[in-house]
């Protein structure tokens, strides 16, 4: 789907690579063996590294090496065997070493794509320049002291990935699927659990504008965003900025820039006098980090199945629509209880009921898959109730409703509501002669040709049976009685 | 190489090294003579020879296992902040 702005000038495309900064799922931090829980008393988990105390040297940790291949294994991207690390220096109140341990001209994996879905079914590929590994700063707090900031250095150090986009998003909603579509990735791979809200995922904004078929212009990055929909509208905002910017005659300044949302703007963050001069070195205190190819594969056949996989394998394997196959691997708990349901039944039926009735009432008691009161098992045994006839589809979501109350099985809810369907011909039968005994109009009527009459006769036999009765016997004794 | 006056200001400014005339001046003739003695090696013949960095390139560089070992001593972080508020190391306001 295309997106543009109508400019006096012409008609605008805007041109957007994302740069994210996604930590590291870890024990212990980068270089240090502090722990990275989250939330933890202010400077507890810092080491004298981490504090930036004179002599003290970094050593890396294995398992963010393994963390980081095994992202640019999930993102298809060239695994570099050799990297390095070198010190980008700068002096900011929450990095206490006066420089961020990163990687700067060799990145440890290189190229690679993200498949991304749009809501009108089209699809894109969206280049991956490079991930590398590189520090977390600390925490500034600024609103406990009208003079002062205070430093939390807990989150010094802590591993992070940043994953570099190509400039490939032509639109915010491309955008918003890229970042989606990285989470998600990176959720199943379990190597960042991609959550916005408590900054373990946070997007820097690249963002120009153009006439088509003209090169690239100037681009400003919006720095740290912090969730997906203000990705989006960030983009919408700076592009337009930038459109006037350049129709008034003048011209748009490379520079880092703030969005507010609460003004809707984007503001500019430093000024040019301030430009950065990051005066890249290799890190004398690390050596080149040289991993074996031999280990790159083992990672490699240890990962899970990743989104695209099992949304293919769904349907193949179950018969289910592309869309319902999306909707169910979105995050892997649902895929699981997906497959848990689906395993040895009707694979349909099943995706059916998960996307509809069942996420409906987990929407409505606000709870999340894994805190479902209605387990996998409880939802597959209700399947096989309306599978074996005991219960029809109708009956069957009252039942579902009464499990997410009570917690009961499928079976004792039917049993104690004496909700068993009525497959006795015999009282079906005397349920439609009564009901036609007492609608001779309507009989008159139906066989007159009024044909849609038909729906009234089963809905009032279903009326006399409590909804128990199987519509198909119902049908079929109908059929044979008043169309006789 | 002789290093200029604008040079040297802004290699100042990026330490936050605040400097007088008088010091930069002094500073650029300093910094003039590092530069010029490391350029000696500029006469070297590295012809043929691969980049490096360190000099320990035999050795490869170390990890430990994906363990807490560390942290847990706030008050030895803490010791040689200048200014503090409870469990905080305060500075002047930063504003963005």
């Amino acid at each position: 789907m295309s997106y543009t702005i109508e400019g006096s000038t012409g008609t605008w495309e805007i041109v957007v690579g994302l740069e994210v900064h996604a930590q590291v799922i870890s024990h212990s931090k980068l270089f240090s063996g502090a722990s990275t829980v989250f939330g933890a008393e202010p400077n507890t988990q810092v080491s004298l590294i981490d504090a930036g105390f004179p002599g003290m040297l970094p050593v890396i940790n294995h398992e963010c090496v393994a963390q980081a291949v095994r992202t640019g294994l999930g993102l298809k991207a060239r695994i570099n065997l050799e990297s390095r690390f070198d010190r980008k220096n700068y002096f900011y109140a929450d990095l206490p070493q006066g420089y961020q341990i990163s990687q700067f001209a060799h990145p440890i994996v290189g190229e690679g794509s993200i498949g991304i879905e749009l809501s009108d079914g089209s699809t894109r590929d969206i280049g991956i320049t490079r991930l590398h590994l590189e520090q977390d700063a600390g925490k500034l707090i600024h609103d406990q002291d009208p003079k002062l900031s205070l430093v939390d250095l807990n989150r010094a150090g802590v591993s992070l990935m940043e994953i570099v986009s190509e400039p490939d998003i032509r639109t915010p909603e491309e955008a918003g699927a890229y970042l989606r579509k990285l989470r998600q990735i990176l959720r199943y791979l379990g190597t960042c659990d991609g959550n916005m809200d408590e900054g373990s995922m946070r997007a820097d904004v690249n963002v120009s504008v153009r006439h088509a078929g003209e090169p690239f212009r100037t681009r400003c990055e919006i720095k740290n965003v912090n969730s997906i929909r203000f990705v989006m509208q960030a983009i919408e905002i700076e592009a337009a900025r930038q459109v006037e910017v350049w129709e008034s005659g003048g011209t748009v300044d490379q520079e880092t820039r703030l969005f507010d949302p609460a003004r809707s703007e984007t503001r500019s963050l430093r000024s040019k006098e301030d430009a950065h001069d990051y005066r890249y070195f290799p890190d004398p205190d690390l050596l080149p980090l040289v991993i074996g190819q031999n280990w790159v594969d083992q990672l490699k056949a240890s990962l899970p199945e990743l989104p695209d996989e099992k949304r293919a394998r769904f349907q193949k394997d179950y018969g289910i629509t592309a869309y319902d196959a999306g909707v169910l691997v979105a995050e892997q708990a649902i895929a699981d209880f997906y497959e848990s349901v689906a395993k040895g039944r009707d694979g349909k039926s099943a995706a059916a009921w998960m996307t509809g009735d069942f996420f409906a009432a987990l929407n409505r008691t606000g709870k999340s898959i894994d805190e479902s009161p209605v387990g996998a098992d409880k939802l597959g045994a209700m399947l096989d109730l309306i599978a074996d006839s005991t219960i029809n589809g109708k009956i069957a979501k009252d039942v579902l409703e009464t499990m997410f109350e009570t917690g009961e099985t499928p079976l004792e809810i039917v049993e104690r509501k004496g909700l068993r369907q009525v497959t006795d011909t015999g009282a079906i039968e005397k349920a439609a002669d009564d009901v036609i005994a007492n609608n001779t109009d309507k009989l008159e009527q139906y066989r007159g040709g009024k044909d849609k009459l038909f729906g009234f006769f089963v809905g009032q036999v279903m009326k006399a049976t409590q909804g128990k009765a199987n519509p198909a016997m119902v049908n079929e004794i109908l059929r044979r009685k008043i169309d006789g | 190489m002789s290093l200029d006056l604008a040079t040297t200001r802004r290699i100042a400014k990026l330490a936050r090294i605040g400097l007088n005339d008088q010091e930069t001046e002094a500073v650029r003739a300093q910094l003039g003579g590092i530069l010029g003695w490391i350029e000696i090696l500029n006469e070297v013949d590295v012809e043929g020879i691969p980049p490096m960095i360190g000099t320990s390139m035999n050795t490869a560089l170390a990890q430990r296992p994906d363990v807490v070992t560390d942290g847990n001593c706030q008050e030895k972080v803490l010791s040689n902040a200048p200014d503090r508020a409870g469990p905080f190391f305060t500075v002047p306001k930063v504003v963005e």
